[in-house]
């Protein structure tokens, strides 16, 4: 069961890699990254500052739009070109191949994010020539990315489970956004009324607390994070994507293939 | 004991947005198909034989009925690692090489390390690959991809193969290949079923066939049990510069070269032609009854359902 979850995973892994468009998106943000340092370079004083900002976001960013590109045919794809076909008439369920999907491509994010923070950090050396402690924050920032990969890259599969990959763009970008303001929406809830403050209540239950992922701005202030809010977000990804996970399988399990 | 139990699956689909439609692609359907067996599924285009097999391989589900493999409920995950399959029109990830596909599926199927390096040289060895085993799929023909499709469907040893339309994308070479290697299987004690529209591929291959039209069972058994059934043809040839009309009345489809004339007519008219020839003092050349085919058989029954086209909704 396990290995075979790991061989789809391992497949997928390996067709990103093999795609140059994956390529072409790391390079771009690479670049911004480095230009960051440029920025850095004339705003003195405050060069960490940006190249974290930056670099960051940069991670963030392309992360983001890859988990999403991908994510979209992760299965939609499979389906069209019914090169399911000979994978479902092996020994395979078909929610260990939802599952090894989700875990090839978020293993796929991690690499690519683990890379970038390379770059990160090299730039990071270069604008301040040693590292200091508080560049430690910065690792704790890059991590609740990958946690935020790993939510979008479950809600696009749970979206393309059951609509066209355009649409499971549109729905996955858009929680993303909506997702980046919890705290206002949360906020909004709490001080509504009636329809609309129930409505709110279940909106922000439901978008993913992107929010709290976002360390960013603090971690660029050389601020620490709380040891409660690590545990809160692993605790919270972990069970959001599940979620998304499961009722991505819950769809497919009794979908026909075309 | 049979390998495949086919239970009554049939499948409707709702087709149309605003004015919804039932389209049966496949009338319930019983069947049942002995071990060692090579069946032929047989039928014009769109009368329900892939749809049939997608159901069998659970990547749709029936609107009734049920099906047994190997006396396993056909949904059993148990069944899968016992049977092959290749898809109609087969298409692979095409980032990856041959070798490493087979490898892929080899692993899907549980198939470990040494053996399945073993194996998958040995299946890319059998289905005529080894050259092009490390060139990515997206360089493929139509003809290497349906030879990296059997290879998948036979690598992990299976007790029953299931092919949708094997034949279809070769050339005449790779045909036999292909159906050289269901002879093989046969050998080997697989059972194999097969669909195809081309019926002179089943006619010498299967033991049994089974022929579908338009979502209808229309006869099974073996091929010279059906074609017994089938009213024959003559082919009576004699010299003349053209052929009279007493001829052509009693059915004779006549064709002229030079001074001599052919005719192809029901076997039940042929004294008559004769009567005819003798009459009419014409020099017979030779009278050759004709072999009955799968093919005759099949036009029969298709055409017994012809008057139905013109009513009916069109496909
Ligand atoms: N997904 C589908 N939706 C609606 N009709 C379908 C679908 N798939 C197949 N059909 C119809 O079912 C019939 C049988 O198709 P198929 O099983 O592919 O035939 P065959 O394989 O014998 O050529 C056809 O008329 C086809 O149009
Ligand atoms: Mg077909």
């Amino acid at each position: 069961m396990t290995g075979r979850i790991f061989y789809i995973a391992r497949n997928t892994f390996r067709e990103a890699v093999r795609d140059r468009v994956l390529y072409n998106l790391i390079a771009f943000a690479l670049l911004m990254i480095g230009g960051a340092v440029l920025v850095g370079q004339v705003s003195i004083g405050i060069e960490r500052l940006v190249v974290i900002n930056l670099g960051l976001t940069a991670i963030s960013l392309f992360g983001i739009v890859i988990a999403i590109f991908i994510g979209i045919g992760l299965v939609s794809k499979e389906i069209e070109k019914r090169t399911l076909y000979t994978i479902l008439s092996r020994p395979v369920r078909r929610w260990e191949f939802i599952a090894g999907k989700f875990f090839g491509l978020t293993g796929t994010l991690v690499v690519n994010a683990s890379l970038m923070g390379v770059g990160v950090f090299a730039a990071l050396l270069y604008v301040s020539h040693h590292l200091q402690k508080s560049d430690g924050w910065v690792l704790v920032a890059l991590y609740f990315i990958i946690l935020q990969f790993i939510i979008v890259t479950a809600l696009t599969l749970f979206f393309s489970s059951f609509s066209s990959p355009l649409l499971s763009a549109v729905f996955a970008f858009s929680l993303f956004v909506i997702g980046t303001f919890s705290e206002d929406l949360r906020g909004f809830a709490a001080v509504a009324h009636g329809a609309t403050g129930w409505l709110a209540t279940g909106a922000s239950y439901l978008v993913p607390n992107i929010a709290a992922l976002n360390v960013i701005g603090s971690v660029a202030h050389d601020q620490p994070v709380a040891g409660g809010l690590v545990l809160y977000n692993t605790g919270y990804a972990l069970l959001y994507s599940a979620m998304a996970v499961c009722g991505a399988v819950l769809v497919f399990e009794r979908r026909n293939l075309k | 004991m049979s390998a495949i139990e086919i239970l009554g699956l049939e499948k409707t689909y709702t087709v149309g947005f605003l004015r919804k439609q039932e389209k049966h692609a496949l009338h319930p359907l019983h069947l049942a198909i002995g071990e060692g067996e090579i069946f032929g599924f047989l039928g014009p285009n769109g009368a329900g034989k892939t749809t049939t097999l997608k159901m069998l391989m659970g990547l749709v589900s029936p609107s009734a009925g049920s099906a047994r493999i190997l006396n396993m409920d056909f949904r059993n995950p148990g069944v899968k690692a016992q049977i092959g399959f290749l898809p109609e029109q087969p298409y692979f990830y095409d980032y990856l090489t041959a070798r490493e596909l087979l490898d892929y599926y080899g692993q899907l199927s549980g198939i470990r390390g040494r053996e399945r390096a073993r194996k998958v040289s040995e299946l890319l060895d059998r289905v005529g690959l080894q050259d092009a085993s490390s060139v990515q799929l997206r360089k493929f023909s139509k003809g290497m991809l349906q030879r990296v499709g059997i290879a998948q469907a036979i690598l992990h040893d299976p007790k029953v193969v299931f092919f949708d339309e094997p034949m279809s994308g070769l050339d005449p070479t790779g045909r036999r290949e292909v159906r050289d290697l269901m002879e093989q299987l046969k050998h080997e004690g697989k059972t194999v079923f097969f669909s195809t529209h081309i019926l002179a591929d089943a006619e010498a291959l299967c033991d049994r066939v089974a022929i579908l039209n338009r979502g209808e069972l229309k006869g099974t058994g073996a091929v010279a049990d059906l074609t017994a059934g089938v009213k024959g043809k003559v082919e009576i040839v004699w010299q003349a510069n053209s052929a009279s009309a007493s001829i052509k009345a009693i059915g004779a489809e006549c064709h002229v070269t030079g001074n001599t004339v052919r005719a192809v007519l029901p076997e039940e008219q042929q004294e008559n032609a004769l009567d005819l020839l003798r009459r009419e003092k014409l020099r017979l050349v030779s009278l050759v009854p004709l072999r009955k085919s799968l093919e005759d058989y099949f036009v029969q029954q298709v055409k017994a359902v012809e008057p139905e086209r013109s009513g009916g909704v069109k496909a």
